[in-house]
């Protein structure tokens, strides 16, 4: 078995605490028809898949596991496929240990 | 809205913000420090390893009350392939010493620890405030901040950029460029606790002796990148970072390379058995020296991770922090203390008192190692582990082959991989970057 698909993120993220900032993302994607070489690399180089294909090829994200890296806006906002912020103050990621 | 003016705003509280606010409110400044966590810590990722040297320059009695996890008497620097390891290990009984040089701490802890410092020096500290824009004046000058917390601007003669590495306000305001994929590392790491006994046991420590096992190899797939193993008191700290670009170009997953590293043979026995308790992730500069942006400004200096400072090669980045933090602070008392605007010119002498120092001397000295490591990273972390592990396991298997032959076969092994030019071109290349 493929070692990639062996590994559950959810579980990992499981051990995290995080406060969601309920509709206010503090990524977005922008709106395609076909994504990006640079937005298909984000679902896999995002250490938390946060970003995922819908079922017509396009790249969802979802921030709620979001661990706060900036790897996907080092990839992925210069050619504008996304829009990246930090979270407001006290939301997001809650690290106990760091 | 804050009607009060600040002497300055330190924006983020890791080592380099704490370092300038607790610096400029020891002088009697009048400082405001804005950090997006809940406390100070609750944003900050790093192994991590504290330099006692830098901290003693802030505050030189640390040892009594910070949380210090152990004090490090052991190095393991491995090679590695998929089923063996090459170490090169140092150990001394000489760290164990009055005052310990290194320690392994947890950043969410001490940095808790550091901001109270801070505070007792009599800065402001305003947690869950994410700054969203540095306000500026008709002239391009740096006067203040925007928050997500209160309508309106607060201002100051000065801004200390602390923000770490995504720097995400100073490339808003233009004052430098986004990290380029090619110059940052993306590391996860994952928390395993295991009980003091346990630990000691696993790694032949005693009391509050600590260790820290550096790897390269195999395990990074052909990435420019690295693992790393922390042993604290009740938990080990395990990870693994590679180039950005590199990820992008190979689509390996971070949380693959982490599970492999975790399974291989020679690290599976040291967690066996662990409660893992935290997953984290984070961007580390890797760019060196060439990567440095323009340090300071009219109203503003940017420090740390922000300020890309970052020494690869010896995988030290909290103590460059630590002292970038101090010195851009004490600079800044400098000007005050001579009634001088923060302007530009003024505050330049930053970036000369930062010159001389080891920050910027170490990641000279190393300009052009970050790029060699890269451009032949299949090399360096894949074709050389590999010979590396065969050339060892032939020299230490005794099979009844002559050893003469036993050494032309592993002479003959490097030569096919590398060919005599390339060989003598690597040596020659790490020898250059490195002197």
């Amino acid at each position: 078995m493929n070692v990639e698909t062996s590994v559950r993120v959810e579980d990992k993220l499981f051990y995290n605490r995080y406060l969601v900032d309920v509709g206010r993302p503090h990524i977005k994607v922008r709106a395609h028809t076909k994504p990006s070489p640079q937005l298909l690399a984000l679902l896999k180089v995002c250490p938390a898949r946060c970003y995922e294909l819908n079922d017509k090829g396009q790249v969802d994200v979802t921030v709620d596991g979001c661990i706060e890296c900036g790897t996907c806006r080092v990839i992925g906002e210069p050619t504008g496929d996304i829009e990246w912020s930090y979270p407001r103050g006290g939301y997001g990621v809650l690290f106990k240990f760091g | 809205m804050i009607e009060e003016k600040f002497d300055a705003i330190v924006v983020g509280a890791g080592m380099s913000g704490n370092a300038a606010a607790l610096t400029m409110a020891k002088r009697g400044m009048k400082v405001l420090q804005l950090e997006r966590g809940e406390y100070a810590g609750s944003k900050n990722v790093q192994g991590a390893i504290l330099y006692a040297d830098m901290l003693e320059k802030l505050i030189p009695d640390f040892r009594d009350d910070a949380p210090l996890e152990r004090h490090l008497v052991e190095q393991r620097f491995w090679i590695m392939d998929d089923r063996s390891h090459f170490g090169v290990h140092y150990r001394s009984e000489d760290f164990n010493e009055e005052r310990p040089n290194r320690y392994t701490i947890i950043r969410a802890q001490f940095d808790k620890w550091f901001s109270s410092k801070v505070r007792e020096a009599g800065a402001t500290v305003l947690c869950e405030t994410t700054v969203t824009e540095l306000a500026r004046d008709a002239h391009g000058k740096v006067i203040g901040v925007r928050t997500d917390r209160r309508e309106g601007e607060i201002h100051a003669d000065v801004v200390v950029l602390a923000e770490g590495v995504n720097g995400l306000l100073g490339t808003r305001a233009r004052l430098r460029e986004r990290p380029k994929p090619d110059k940052v590392a993306l590391a996860v790491k994952e928390m395993h606790f295991l009980p003091r006994e346990t630990i000691e046991a696993h790694f032949n420590l005693k009391g509050d002796e600590g260790l820290v096992v550096e790897a390269a190899g195999t395990i990074s797939r052909g990435m420019t990148g690295m693992g790393f193993i922390y042993a604290n008191k009740e938990c080990i700290s395990i990870g693994i970072g590679c180039i950005v670009a590199d990820f992008q170009r190979t689509g390996e997953t971070p949380y693959g390379l982490l599970d492999r590293f975790k399974r291989h043979p020679s690290v599976a026995p040291l967690i066996e058995g662990s409660e893992v308790k935290e997953y984290s992730a984070h961007l580390i500069p890797e760019g060196g020296y060439k990567a440095i942006p323009q340090l300071y400004g009219d109203g503003w200096v940017v420090v740390g991770d922000a300020a890309q400072l970052n020494n690869a090669i010896h995988r030290e980045g909290s103590n460059l922090a630590m002292t970038s933090g101090r010195i851009a602070a004490e600079a800044i008392v400098q000007v005050k203390s001579h009634r001088q605007p923060m302007t530009a010119a003024n505050l330049s002498v930053y970036k000369k008192m930062l010159d001389d120092s080891f920050v910027i001397k170490d990641l000279k000295k190393h300009k052009d190692m970050p790029m060699l490591m890269h451009t032949n990273s299949q090399n360096f972390f894949l074709t050389y582990p590999q010979l590396v592990s065969r050339a060892m396991q032939n020299y230490v298997r005794v099979d009844g082959t002559p050893k003469a032959e036993k050494e032309k076969v592993t002479l003959k092994s490097f030569v096919n991989a590398r060919s005599w030019t390339g060989l003598f071109g690597d040596a020659f290349r790490i020898a250059r970057a490195w002197r």
